[in-house]
């Protein structure tokens, strides 16, 4: 039942960044653990020692624990190294420090009800003008047909492609509501709202093919909007972006909508 | 003070003139008595707090066994709600998963801490005849019934029962069936909450008894008292929000709903949604957040306040720590309003902004670990008595810790990326309010049931209730953190559809069957509460040897509660005084005795 390199704890990780969020959410099990099995000890022990019996009564007088106090200060010590020293850079890193467009591959990702359309600029590099009117069963994504650049513009549906070791930037957009383009695989989550683009970046170091989860409620066949990402060697992504006819509607069946 | 004293003289005469001639309508259904509403809103909630599980208990078996046929009740379920195989929809899961989340927040849990036990004990803790205003009392009891038949009824409506997850994110809730009685629903809702919220306010600050300073309060009528002000505080922007979504439904604006939308192929405006365009989804999220998290400390105060009255009594001594508690939930109060946005670290806000919310909920941890901390010391030394209560009260101190803990992960943007929306959240939510807060209610049914009733609960089916469930909540919602690390996405209806949720599958089945042991053993609990009100041992109105206010009441208490007035004398858990043979002085024994 391990599929797709699933295990008991996290999942496998196939990204440059997901280290270091493994790397927090470990460290925090860790404080986790201490805090709960020191409050357990001292927990079984008054369970033990202090149940009522003959000749026993309970001492009023107040004690005076510095252990707690102590245990207030180390928790807030540590949740403070945690967020500054782990959490921020990484963060940071994910959100804000964004790699060039012209060292990275540059996909648009559609999200609706209930699939993810990828976008891919085409020979040109240049992605076609879209516009919601022009939308349409052959035209998922509104693809301006007057714009040359759409031309030779590549349309996936619930398929993305993306090379290995190189920077990867994903540009969520929305046509209904609220989607969440998440892959566990690669430590990646965001959610896609409506009337907004938002971009995103990872960079892939293995080879592999992974789930794309809709991670947030999107309607009822919320459940089946999953998506396949295909981590490629350079060579093959190459292949493959050459294999798709430039301009031509992805096949498309009642399947991959559940409408 | 004085007005606190000729408050309670006046209320005893009104209660020994009235209390007996009021024909039984108006003595216990359209009652002003604070204990008959508190016992209103208590066996209500009861009601819906079962009717919620129900609803999990169903969609448990879809989980566990992905699209096979609901045994028994799949030939009770609508068309909507079933596919033609009679296993669970995928549109019944939706509304089943709203309504689970909707009914259990504000249908079941919330009504009973604070409008079935706060109603109930508060008055009686600070010595007064009733609340402030019995009047405002019963109209918030007759609105939450209203709501929540709102809601029960909207399963029947043409369109079912909302849908769109008891967060209702816009643009989905905006156009998806259900959502304008859920709407209306919480409209009456709030205003239930907002009536009770000023009236336990007021009540604490004016009808105090001569002698019981703030600082003499019991814990739990602190905790009432931060709770109110959440309530008072926090409500009133849902309540705009939830009447703004109402407005984008029937009235033609659009304050979340964005330009440019294509739903199901068709391009916005349509004809069935005309005005749409301009508006914003975050700003839904926002308001209904900010009411939501305070939300969250709504439905645990009150359950603290509970566990540190129960602790006090069977541990026969005084709370370790009693005013740092105070002063914890003073400032976890506050803190709760400047940390809603951690929910929403997902939805691309910046950086900084994603800083500062992550740094107040690291600093909101901290009241809870004062408060955990100080209940655990407050063992040492003790001479514990294991009650039933006792019981249900111990083991909420482990299970709000993995709650608590649980949050952390999630509270730090970026771990959160990994696990925001995962069963994680599930695993940690539930692990705050069902072995949590639900353990809390049901250690202060076994508590005061003696005052509301005259009667004790058997000790026998309290074991039986107890241990069974203790093990259950662990079975159902333990694996749901590994679940979430491996990634599987909450609100799934066929978690096979994913590599993450085939690795998982297996955790699925157990938690589903924990769930289904957990319903059975609340049965010796159903059976307890009814049979020991008319068979239970007949006790004393102090059977706990007590030290706070409700036990110089007589069981069950009078109209206008008390015989004679009372004053209070010293703290409220004044157990085991040196130099005193007893091991209990109540507050309102005077100090010559």
């Amino acid at each position: 039942m391990m599929a797709g390199g699933y295990s008991l704890w996290l999942p496998v990780d196939v990204s440059k960044h997901g280290f270091e969020i493994d790397r927090l959410i470990y460290a925090l099990h860790i404080l986790m653990a201490v805090l709960f099995v020191g409050w357990g000890i001292v927990f079984a022990y008054c369970l033990v020692r202090f149940r009522q019996r003959p000749g026993h009564r309970a001492d009023a007088v107040v004690i005076k624990a510095k252990a707690s106090k102590y245990a207030e200060i180390g928790v807030a010590v540590f949740e403070a190294v945690l967020l500054l020293a782990f959490a921020v850079p990484v963060l940071a890193r994910v959100k804000n420090q964004f790699p060039s467009e012209a060292e990275s591959e540059v996909v648009r990702v559609v999200a609706e009800q209930f699939a993810w359309n990828g976008h891919y600029a085409g020979a040109d590099g240049v992605f076609g003008r879209t516009d919601p009117k022009f939308i349409a069963p052959d035209n998922l994504i509104g693809l301006d047909p007057n714009d040359p650049h759409g031309t030779d513009d590549i349309i996936t549906v619930n398929e993305l492609h993306v090379p290995v070791n190189k920077p990867v930037i994903v540009r969520l957009s929305s046509k209904d509501v609220i989607h969440s383009f998440a892959v566990p695989a690669l430590r990646v989550k965001q959610d896609v709202i409506p009337g907004m683009t938002i971009p995103i970046w990872f960079e892939a170091a293995r080879l592999g093919e992974f789930d794309i989860q809709c991670a947030q409620l999107c309607g009822n066949n919320h459940f089946k909007m999953r998506g396949r990402i295909h981590i490629d060697t350079d060579a093959a992504f190459a292949e493959w972006k050459k294999s798709k006819a430039p301009g031509e509607a992805p096949k498309v069946s009642e399947e991959d909508f559940q409408l | 003070m004085s007005a606190a004293t000729h408050g309670s003289h006046a209320g005893h005469d009104h209660g020994a003139a009235h209390g007996h001639d009021l024909p039984f309508w108006r003595k216990y259904v359209f009652s002003v008595d604070h204990k008959v509403i508190g016992v209103q809103y208590t066996i209500t909630a009861l009601v819906f707090l079962l009717f919620g599980f129900s609803l999990m208990m169903i969609m448990r078996y879809q989980l566990a066994y992905p699209g096979r046929p609901l045994p028994i009740v799949g030939s009770w379920l609508g068309p909507g709600l079933v596919n033609a195989d009679r296993s669970l929809s995928p549109d019944g899961y939706n509304v089943f998963g709203a309504m689970h989340g909707t009914i259990m927040v504000f249908l079941a849990v919330v009504p009973l801490v604070v409008g079935g036990f706060g109603n109930y004990v508060v008055p009686l803790q600070i010595g007064a005849p009733d609340m402030a205003f019995p009047r405002l009392n019963a109209a918030s009891y007759w609105s939450y019934l209203s709501g929540g038949l709102v809601m029960f009824a909207s399963f029947f409506m043409k369109g079912g029962a909302a849908q769109s997850g008891w967060t209702s994110y816009a643009p989905l809730a905006v156009i998806s069936p259900g959502q304008t009685v859920w709407l209306l629903g919480m409209v009456l809702l709030i205003t239930s909450s907002l009536l009770g919220s000023v009236n336990f306010i007021v009540t604490i600050v004016q009808l105090r008894a001569p002698g019981l300073s703030f600082f003499r309060l019991p814990f739990f009528v602190w905790a009432q008292f931060v709770t109110a002000f959440l309530l008072l505080l926090a409500f009133p922007p849902l309540e705009a929000a939830a009447i703004l979504q109402l407005m984008d439904r029937i009235a033609g604006t659009s304050f979340f709903m964005p330009t440019g939308l294509v739903v199901s192929g068709q391009i916005l405006p349509t004809e069935a949604l005309p005005h749409t365009g301009g508006g914003s989804p975050l700003l839904w999220q926002h308001l209904f957040w900010f009411l939501a998290h305070p939300e969250v400390y709504v439905l645990i105060l009150p359950a603290m306040g509970i566990v540190a009255e129960v602790v006090a009594n069977n541990t026969r001594k005084p709370l370790w720590g009693y005013r740092s508690m105070v002063y914890a939930i003073i400032f976890l109060g506050f803190m709760s309003f400047i940390v809603w946005a951690h929910h929403m670290f997902m939805t691309g806000m910046g950086t900084k902004l994603s800083l500062f919310f992550a740094t107040t909920t690291m600093i909101i941890s901290i009241p809870s670990v004062v408060v955990l901390t100080a209940l655990i010391l407050s063992l040492w030394g003790a001479a514990m008595r294991f009650n039933s209560q006792f019981l249900f009260a111990l083991a909420f101190l482990p299970m709000f810790a993995i709650g608590g803990l649980t949050g952390l992960p999630l509270g730090l943007p970026a771990s959160d990326i990994h696990l925001h929306d995962t069963y994680y959240v599930i695993g940690h939510f539930h692990y705050v309010v069902a072995p949590g807060t639900i353990f809390a209610i049901f250690a202060g049914v076994y508590h005061w049931y003696p005052k509301v009733t005259g009667r004790k609960m058997s000790e026998l089916l309290g074991r039986v209730h107890f241990w069974p469930s203790l093990i259950c909540m662990n079975v159902i919602f333990l694996p749901m953190l590994f679940q979430g690390l491996q990634g599987l996405s909450r609100r799934t209806y066929d978690p096979l559809v994913y590599d993450a949720g085939q690795a998982v599958q297996g955790w699925h089945f157990v938690s589903s069957w924990g769930a289904w042991i957990l319903a059975i053993a609340q049965i010796p609990f159903i059976i307890n509460f009814f049979w020991s009100a008319v068979a239970g041992k007949k006790v004393s109105d102090n059977p706990w040897d007590a030290t706070t206010l409700e036990w110089a009441a007589p069981s069950p208490p009078p109209h206008g509660n008390f015989l004679k007035s009372v004053s209070v004398y010293r703290d409220p858990y004044v157990y085991s005084p040196p130099g005193r043979p007893s091991d209990f002085w109540p507050q309102n024994q005077p100090p010559e005795d």
